[in-house]
């Protein structure tokens, strides 16, 4: 199980990256953390003619905090997401949710850009980054271009970003006091893709919850809002229904871990889980 | 023809400069090259942890790595750590509780073990097995394993 | 001090785990010869095809190719086997070769080997040869495989059918129609792979002057291999010499003689240059053996006071492609039927299984062989018995038991046993696990929707066959184990042992047994295992016999050189060697110290010439052993699973498990429960986790380390360990197998667990693994798969 031959171009600076899609176009492939690309080429499951290490490219790495937004530069490991304070203080859903991210091996190496370009749907990052309304920065030759998380994944493994483009960095509105959030997952094991997972944000009123922003992951081809309760108000007497309404407005895929209803099923518990605990969860300073 | 990429590293605090294939992974280069035979390869996939080295501080999967990215980079692996006495006190409980059995996935966690110790602080029974969950052992049940890292948690906090 | 040490049921840490843990192992990949070649194997990609043509051309101009090597070329030097067995005249069995000449059975059977300068080069190349396909319909359903005008595994053999074995002991009808109750269950066993973690590996190094053959292989039983290649490739067997360094897990796994090996090793005869080759992690899924595949009926009648009065089981059994070489693939089935029902008195009880090929990876023995599913049929039975009697699960156990009175026994299934303490276990399980709490925190969490279930499962453990299973079987494969000590000049002792050890600790073990025997302290010994060649011949390892068997023959060879020294002794010291006694390395006349071991060894090695001409100075011994009073050893016990069931997605935590087990002696306690908690965990990952899945057209779906999930550390539960030692019969030392006591009765463990949880809510798991989808699945009603059909039919 060796990879194949390709051609490998280690990038020092943006210019590199640009200079090799100019040159080798559709050819070039990002290695960023190389959690996931690395076992496809190791299984010949990937033969790229051209790997771009963006590894060197320092810039690229950090989170920072500015005008309410956490600014998380792509080649960011998953283990600085996980011990950075600001991410547990500004955004708890990711510091709750990246603890699922695979394993410690995995997390010291793979990155938080990577995975959402990678854009598996049964991965915890793209949900959370849709949860929390992110933007996404895509850098080309001929400049960035910004897309909402919500618009960037397509589908099982396929996104908004062309072939010219490298996602550069991700910027996170922070959540406060007034925000509940909820995360659960199902997987086989610790680390493990999810089965079902649900992310979720919302903010508090004097009365209940508006501005739900629910994911439902793992189940379908994208993570997406679910738009059927996304307007409404939750109050503890309606999660039953709510459940019920976003759970019917799923579409799930089948796997080897379960049919389409059984993952209905899975997801109901989960969604309604989630909601108990958006409705439960005490504010924070 | 295979064009052969020249790296520069430090692997276990020797300066090493090779020419490599550059598809070759870390795990293999390690082994091969420089006949590092320590790091296993188990799955080649990621998945099971037994190639498992520290790049840079941090440890990672060998096998998802490639040898042409350590260019300029600090290695370590199970044959420097051992030698630098740095696993000493986890091999002496794995050891005396029969943490292993073929030994072929022991490295790999004791790298991943040394890294939970020297977080220096505590963590629950359950905390370490969730942190250990990247290392495959087929043979033991993984209890004394878990019994091992925590003795020496307890130990480490007693010397404080 | 002239009292005996004491060292055999002393907790020595093993000799070697420090080398291990260093990465100082010398597993088979590290093993590196010069002019070395490297293999890459073109496999199957259908699960059954005819191969039309293989073009090698590209592939041989490739960088680095040094041959490229299709079965045609292979089978003028490598003569194909069959695995079959002399008793069973009825088994049929295909013809197989290294290297597939026309058709193809599985996917993943090689056709074609590349060796080049670098494994990856090899791939390379191998990427380059064109092989013509015609596929095949494949075989994939067992159930489909026996119905009429199915497709045929081997069109040769006319049926896929390879055997039926019925047994019957009492009147099973007389007792179904007197019985108060009677209860059904239908059960579906997902195949599983062994997964060790080093593959299989193999160096093959053929001198061709003088035709002399030596392998590094990663494998159980240097033995077995060096009389396969010897007689396969032509080669006297002296001239050929396996070597098993380290091997990193085997499980059953290591235990058999493949044709990638074969080709990897016939290559290097063909070449006359080292050849090595390593299965990679997508090869070891689809071509090392498979096991446990398998659907099954049960019914159970007991009595008013749930005595059971009879049982009947119908298994059909799916090995894959092959049987595999030289132990074939039946034992699984064959085990499964014998084992249903094993620990109890079973007045009636009417069995059959049938095996059928099928176009996936071939089946062989995996860690606890067909054990596993007679123990989780017969548990689930008893407790569904149970639960309509209601009788209490421990409590319907221990009213059918066997125990001392019953002994010795010759059971329905054909099992012979010694002793059993099948009670005292259950007595000290229910104690350890405080049984009445649990039930009551069972009941207190339901109040509170928490479903969690306690699960028992009984099991015997068939342990250390002897000669009389594979001799009468024609299979040439030595039961027996030997042992050979040599004193040293400086009186410390060398042992060589045809045990091998995977990690067990079989030879700390071994050299406890000797140590205590002889006389010596623990590390005044060392062992040395896994040469084929210079050390005494055997079995090497399965079916849990290292000390059993190895232990004894240990036992014997030290008592023999005790002998020897002692008589020296006496000679040296002008006295009677009846009083002496050989205590920590010196000698002993009563309590009087006399002399050290070290000064009787220098005088037998150096000075000869000053003992008197009768003394034998050879302080050499071989001894070995083989059961033969009894065909094997029985141990028992019985496991015990606390966890919860998830509702709402299926998922099943494990809180907690318990084992009382009973192996005889217990010559290294840590070392026994650490064999107990390995096996049990992998018995959980079979019970949760583990399934090799295949689509309609027999395409391997799970063939990596993602797919294929083991337990992880973070799902495991903490597992308690209790020993009740009752010694073996037939043996000084006492001990009996322990290796596979774990992975054999976890499964039934879960099994009766999870539908513990989930029988207030009137649902029922059938389906091993038990995945949250299959939970659900049962949950919800889905599906009428669990239905028993009519048994014994066609």
């Amino acid at each position: 199980m060796k990879a194949p031959t390709f051609k490998y171009l280690r990038a020092e600076s943006m210019d590199d990256v640009y200079a090799a899609f100019a040159e080798y176009g559709d050819e070039a492939v990002i290695l960023a953390g190389g959690q996931s690309l690395m076992p496809m080429l190791n299984m010949r499951l990937a033969q790229p003619a051209v790997l771009v290490d963006i590894n060197p490219i320092y810039e690229l790495s950090g989170i920072v905090l500015s005008n309410q937004k956490l600014h998380v530069g792509a080649m960011t490991r998953h283990v600085e997401v996980a011990n950075a304070e600001l991410v547990a203080e500004t955004l708890p859903l990711i510091g709750c949710a990246i603890k699922q991210v695979a394993h410690r091996g995995i997390r010291n190496r793979g990155t938080f850009g990577g995975s959402l370009a990678h854009a598996d749907p049964a991965a915890e990052m793209p949900a959370c980054a849709v949860a929390l309304d992110a933007t996404l920065i895509l850098q080309s030759h001929g400049g960035a271009r910004r897309v909402k998380a919500t618009d960037f994944f397509l589908g099982v493994m396929s996104t908004d970003r062309r072939s010219d483009e490298i996602l550069t960095s991700i910027e996170l509105p922070t959540q406060g006091s007034n925000h509940a959030w909820a995360f659960h997952e199902l997987s086989r094991r610790h680390g493990d893709f999810a089965l079902v997972g649900v992310a979720a944000t919302a903010q508090r009123r004097s009365e209940g919850l508006d501005g739900l922003r629910l994911v439902v992951f793992g189940c379908e081809a994208r993570p997406r809002i679910s738009e059927v309760v996304a307007s409404r108000t939750l109050v503890p007497q309606d999660v039953a229904e709510f459940a019920a309404a976003v759970v019917k407005d799923l579409d799930p895929m089948s796997d080897l871990e379960g049919d389409a209803e059984i993952k209905l099923i899975q997801a109901h518990a989960l969604v309604e889980r989630s909601l108990n605990d958006l409705l439960a969860a005490q504010p924070y300073d | 023809m295979t064009e052969m990429l020249s790296i520069k590293l430090i692997v276990n605090g020797i300066v090493v400069n090779k020419l490599v294939d550059p598809r070759q992974h870390l795990t293999d280069f390690l082994r091969s090259d420089l006949g590092l035979t320590g790091s296993h390869i188990g799955c080649e996939h990621g998945v099971c942890g037994a190639c498992s080295v520290r790049v840079n501080g941090r440890v990672v999967r060998g096998c998802l790595m490639l040898a042409s990215q350590s260019d300029g980079a600090e290695i370590e692996t199970i044959e420097g750590l051992v030698e630098s006495g740095d696993l000493n006190e986890l091999m002496t409980e794995f050891v005396a509780r029969n943490a292993l059995q073929c030994g072929f996935c022991t490295p790999g966690i004791l790298l991943t073990a040394a890294e939970i110790v020297a977080e220096d602080r505590c963590f629950s029974r359950q905390e370490i097995r969730n942190e250990l969950s990247g290392n495959i052992c087929r043979c033991t049940g993984y209890q004394a394993i878990i019994d091992a890292i925590e003795m020496v948690l307890i130990e480490n906090m007693k010397k404080k | 001090m002239t009292e005996p040490e004491k060292i055999i049921g002393v907790s020595f840490p093993r000799p070697d785990a420090l080398r291990l843990a260093a990465g100082r192992g010398t597993f088979t990949d590290d093993i590196v010869l010069p002019r070395m070649v490297h293999m890459a194997l073109v496999r199957s990609p259908y699960a059954h095809a005819l191969i039309k043509s293989i073009d090698t051309t590209d592939a041989n101009k490739a960088e680095g190719v040094v041959r490229v090597v299709t079965g045609h070329d292979l089978v003028e030097i490598c003569s194909p086997f069959i695995a079959e067995i002399e008793f069973l005249p009825n088994m049929i069995s295909p013809r197989q070769y290294a290297l597939a000449l026309e058709e193809v059975a599985w996917q993943g059977e090689g056709v074609c080997a590349v060796l080049a300068e670098s494994r990856a080069l090899a791939e390379d190349a191998a990427e380059l040869v064109k092989v013509e396909w015609e596929e095949l319909p494949a075989v994939v359903d067992p159930v489909a495989a026996l119905t009429v005008g199915t497709p045929i595994v081997h069109r040769d053999l006319k049926t896929n059918l390879a055997m039926t074995m019925p047994i019957e002991e009492g009147n099973t009808k007389l007792a179904f129609a007197e019985a108060e109750v009677v209860v059904e269950h239908a059960f579906e066993f997902g195949r599983q792979a062994g997964v060790a973690l080093e593959s299989r590996s193999v160096v093959a190094d053929f001198e061709p002057t003088g035709r002399q053959l030596i392998v590094y292989q990663s494998h159980q039983t240097p033995y077995q291999m060096q009389d396969v290649y010897a007689r396969h490739l032509g080669l006297p067997e002296h001239h050929v010499r396996v070597i098993a360094k380290d091997v990193g897990g085997a499980f059953g796994i290591k235990l058999h003689a493949y044709p990638d090996e074969m080709t990897a090793v016939a290559a290097s005869v063909l070449l006359g240059r080292p050849v090595k080759y390593i299965v990679d992690r997508q090869e070891s899924f689809s071509s090392d053996i498979h096991s446990r595949e398998m659907t099954a009926s049960g019914r159970l009648a007991v009595s008013g006071q749930g005595i059971i009065l009879g049982v009947e089981v119908d298994i059909l059994s799916a090995i894959g492609a092959y049987s595999i070489y030289p132990r074939t693939s039946v034992g699984d089935g064959i085990q499964a039927v014998q084992f249903t029902g094993a620990p109890y008195r079973l007045p009636a009880f009417k069995g059959r299984v049938r095996i059928v090929y099928q176009n996936k990876t071939p089946c062989g023995a995996y860690r606890a062989v067909g054990q596993p599913i007679g123990c989780s049929i017969i548990e689930q039975l008893i407790d569904i018995a149970a639960a309509k009697l209601n009788i209490d699960p421990a409590e319907i156990r221990r009213r059918n038991n066997l125990n001392s009175d019953d002994m010795p026994l010759k059971a329905a299934g054909g099992l012979e046993f010694v002793n059993v303490s099948l009670n005292e276990c259950l007595t000290e399980l229910l104690a350890k696990m405080n049984y009445e709490s649990l039930r009551r925190d069972q009941k207190e969490a339901q109040q509170r929707g928490v479903y969690r279930g306690i699960g028992l499962a009984t099991f015997v453990e068939q342990t250390a066959v002897g000669a009389g299973l594979y001799g009468p079987a024609g299979v040439r494969v030595s039961a027996q184990e030997g042992c050979a000590l040599r004193l040293d000049p400086t009186g410390l002792v060398r042992c060589s042992t045809s045990a091998t050890d995977q990690g067990q600790g079989t030879l700390t073990g071994i050299q406890q047994v000797i140590a205590e025997t002889l006389g010596v302290g623990f590390d005044d010994i060392t062992v040395k295992a896994g040469d084929g060649g210079s050390t005494p011949y055997g079995g090497g390892s399965w079916a849990s016999r290292g000390l059993a068997i190895g232990g004894e023959a240990a036992r014997l060879a030290a008592i023999d050189l005790r002998g020897k020294i002692l008589s020296a002794a006496a000679a040296i010291i002008q006295g009677s060697s009846e009083n002496l006694t050989l205590v920590s390395g010196k000698i002993f006349d009563g309590a009087k110290f006399k002399m050290d071991l070290s000064e009787l060894s220098e005088i037998v090695h150096f000075r000869q010439n000053t003992l008197p001409p009768d003394v034998d100075f050879e302080m050499n011994v071989i001894r070995h052993f083989v059961p033969r009073e009894f065909p094997y050893f029985i141990a028992n016990g019985i496991q015990a699973s606390y966890l919860e069931v998830d509702i709402g997605t299926g998922g099943i935590k494990l809180l907690e498990h318990w084992v009382a087990e009973d192996c005889g002696t217990i010559v290294n306690p840590m070392l026994v429960d650490e064999q107990l908690r390995g096996g049990i965990v992998q018995g959980l990952g079979a019970a949760l986790y583990e399934h090799c899945i295949y689509n309609e057209a027999g395409q391997l779906l799970t063939a990596s380390l993602a797919d294929y999930a083991v337990p992880l550390a973070s799902e495991m539960p903490d597992i308690h360990v209790i020993h009740i030692e009752n010694k073996a019969s037939g043996t000084g030392l006492g001990a009996k197998g322990a290796g596979e006591a774990g992975t054999l009765g976890a499964p039934a463990t879960i099994w009766c667990g999870v539908n513990d949880a989930l029988r207030p809510l009137g649902a029922q798991v059938w389906k091993q693994p038990f995945t949250p989808a299959h939970v659900l699945q049962a949950l919800h009603s889905r599906g009428s798969l669990h239905k028993v059909g009519e048994m014994f039919k066609n």
